[in-house]
């Protein structure tokens, strides 16, 4: 992370050197080839590797320093994991509170490992009931959002019914959605679309709305047409908004999923946590929700990634390494 | 390249241009009556106070901005409606800020559907010629405010506009940065043969760029006088701020738009 801060600021003395370079190379005599690239020696060597002129970036940080920024980033959250892992093992193992209603971390653990196959196929069904509701949303989503944006009378036709859809608890239509589509797939998926439908919505419009009016402007003299504007410069410009509202509506997709099983499923890890609650099976229960949980985790950092991909240059990403140009 | 139209005609026609704008409360008028005419190859800079309408002034031409009457032409035909025959510069470099600076001048490529290999080819010219070579793929966070006011002249540039209008272009620099870029703009005009009409608070630098200045006063916007500029057409910026004929006219000019202000 310092390290890339760093760079950055060593790219911004390189341009001013340059610039200086060339104010005095207007100035006075051209060609003057031999005049010294001044470098303050206080910035770090590697730093003023530019040639003089700046051409190339600064050279990507190498595998280990990549690891090592990573190991970095993980060993807070980590800590903190350990200390909370140390309090329930703690708590369990001493029977402050009884085993029934808190287990101890390994009979977890043999849960987890002696019903895997069963568990594993449960995760499969809600990740994807999740991921399709997600997706859905998205698509949904963005498609709302261009038009709210794009059309005033879409605009206020569409926004007050978007905000109803909303304000509605959607886990008490749940039921509804179950006696209208029964046990399958699809209340699970709509659930969970209808949850993470809003989030993108939002960011999609504040995303296209947040266009520089300049650079509309500037597209209008260039005599581009609206979809050559959205392409070239509104959708990009909304991308940092829109990836924001993206990595709410993944973890929200996993509650529609979720509560959806709730109401009436034969598979799926909502299924299984009625189930367990059922039969006061705590190991099982905690394993349900560490499983759940790790769903929300993994997609969430799936969305984090393609952020980092399609964003490199946004504020809140430069710290990442830069992937394209163009 | 041919950039220089016809010598024939006017480049640009305003007359009688008014603009008022209608907020609940009450009217403004930002533009009164404004009319001018701006020979093919003239530097036409504008000054005046801040809210006087120069940018508005701008945009009408560019056909942004509807004036409420009177009527525009570029390049002899009526304008209505954004015009593509020219380049646009703003105050702010306006970026975009996922993109090198070639590839952000290289928009107006894109957008304008022209040919790649030739707007390739003269995108690096321009690269060039204005001393952004090494910079190429460096991110508009990663540049210098005249570094990247120099990728949106470039950007202005790449289609060889016959009309450049420039909307304070320099005013967010620092003053040597901004010393250079006149120097720079000039050198540009001189090569190029564009008509330009910048609009400026700086009487240095209208003095300096224009062939023309134009005095507007404050709010409604109307055009107290233009005074051509007497100096070499080719300048050079330590010996122009020495003329006497310098001095003069940015005295003068300052007296002018310090009466404007008074009166106001």
């Amino acid at each position: 992370m310092t390290e890339n801060s760093l760079d950055t600021s060593g790219r911004h003395a390189a341009a001013d050197q340059a610039s200086t370079e060339r104010a005095g190379a207007s100035a006075n005599a051209p060609g003057s080839a031999d005049s010294p690239a001044h470098v303050d020696s206080s910035v770090p060597s590697r730093v003023a590797a530019p040639p003089p002129g700046g051409a190339g970036r600064p050279p990507r940080p190498t595998l280990g320093r990549r690891a090592a920024a990573f190991a970095d980033s993980l060993w807070r959250p980590g800590l903190v994991l350990a200390a909370v892992f140390a309090v329930w093992w703690f708590v369990a193992a001493r029977e402050y509170v009884p085993n029934y209603l808190v287990p101890t971390p390994g009979q977890v653990w043999e849960t987890m490992t002696g019903q895997w196959s069963e568990l594993a196929r449960h995760t499969v069904v809600t990740l994807y009931e999740t991921v399709l509701g997600f997706l859905l949303a998205a698509a949904f989503g963005l498609a709302t959002a261009v038009a709210i944006a794009y059309s005033r009378t879409l605009d206020k036709a569409l926004y007050p019914i978007v905000l109803f859809a909303q304000v509605i608890p959607k886990i008490a239509i749940a039921p509804l959605l179950v006696v209208w589509f029964g046990l399958g797939l699809t209340p699970k998926v709509i659930l969970a679309v209808l949850i993470a439908f809003f989030p993108v919505v939002i960011s999609g419009v504040a995303g296209l709305r947040s266009t520089d009016p300049e650079l509309l402007d500037l597209a209008a003299t260039m005599g581009a047409g609206p979809w050559r504007t959205f392409r070239k410069i509104r959708f990009p410009n909304a991308l940092p908004h829109l990836m924001a509202g993206l990595k709410v509506a993944v973890t929200l997709a996993v509650v529609g999923a979720v509560v959806g099983e709730f109401v009436g499923a034969s598979e799926g890890l909502g299924y299984v946590l009625l189930l367990a609650n059922g039969n006061l099976d705590a190991p099982l229960l905690f394993a349900d929700l560490i499983l759940m949980s790790a769903i929300g985790i993994v997609l969430f950092v799936l969305v984090e990634i393609a952020e980092a991909l399609l964003i490199p240059w946004h504020a809140s990403r430069r710290a990442g390494v830069s992937l394209t140009t163009s | 390249m041919t950039a220089a139209p016809a010598a024939t005609g006017t480049a640009i026609g305003m007359s009688g241009l008014t603009v008022r704008f209608t907020t609940r409360r009450s009217q403004t008028t930002a533009l009164d009556d404004v009319s001018l005419d701006i020979e093919p190859g003239e530097f036409v800079t504008i000054v005046g106070p801040s809210g006087c309408g120069k940018s508005t002034l701008l945009k009408i031409v560019a056909g942004l901005v509807k004036p409420t009457s009177g009527a525009v032409s570029l390049l002899q035909r009526p304008v209505r409606g954004p015009q593509k025959e020219i380049g646009f510069v703003f105050q702010k470099a306006a970026l975009l800020e996922w993109r090198g600076a070639r590839a952000n001048i290289l928009l107006q490529a894109e957008m304008r559907g022209m040919d790649r290999a030739q707007a390739a080819r003269r995108a690096d010219e321009l690269i060039e010629m204005t001393g952004l070579t090494g910079f190429e793929k460096a991110l508009p966070h990663e540049l210098s405010g005249g570094m990247q006011q120099r990728v949106a002249l470039c950007r202005a540039l790449l289609h060889s506009p016959p009309v450049l209008l420039m909307d304070e272009p320099f005013g967010a620099l620092d003053a040597l940065t901004r010393e250079q870029m006149n120097a720079e703009l000039h050198r540009i005009w001189r090569e190029t043969g564009s008509t330009v009409v910048l609009v400026t608070h700086s009487i240095a630098e209208a003095v300096f760029l224009g062939t023309r200045v134009v005095v507007m006063s404050p709010r409604p916007g109307r055009i107290i006088r233009t005074f051509p500029v007497e100096l070499p057409a080719h300048r050079d910026y330590a010996q122009v701020m020495s003329d006497p004929r310098f001095d003069r006219l940015a005295t003068d000019l300052r007296g002018l738009l310090g009466s404007a202000a008074a009166n106001h």
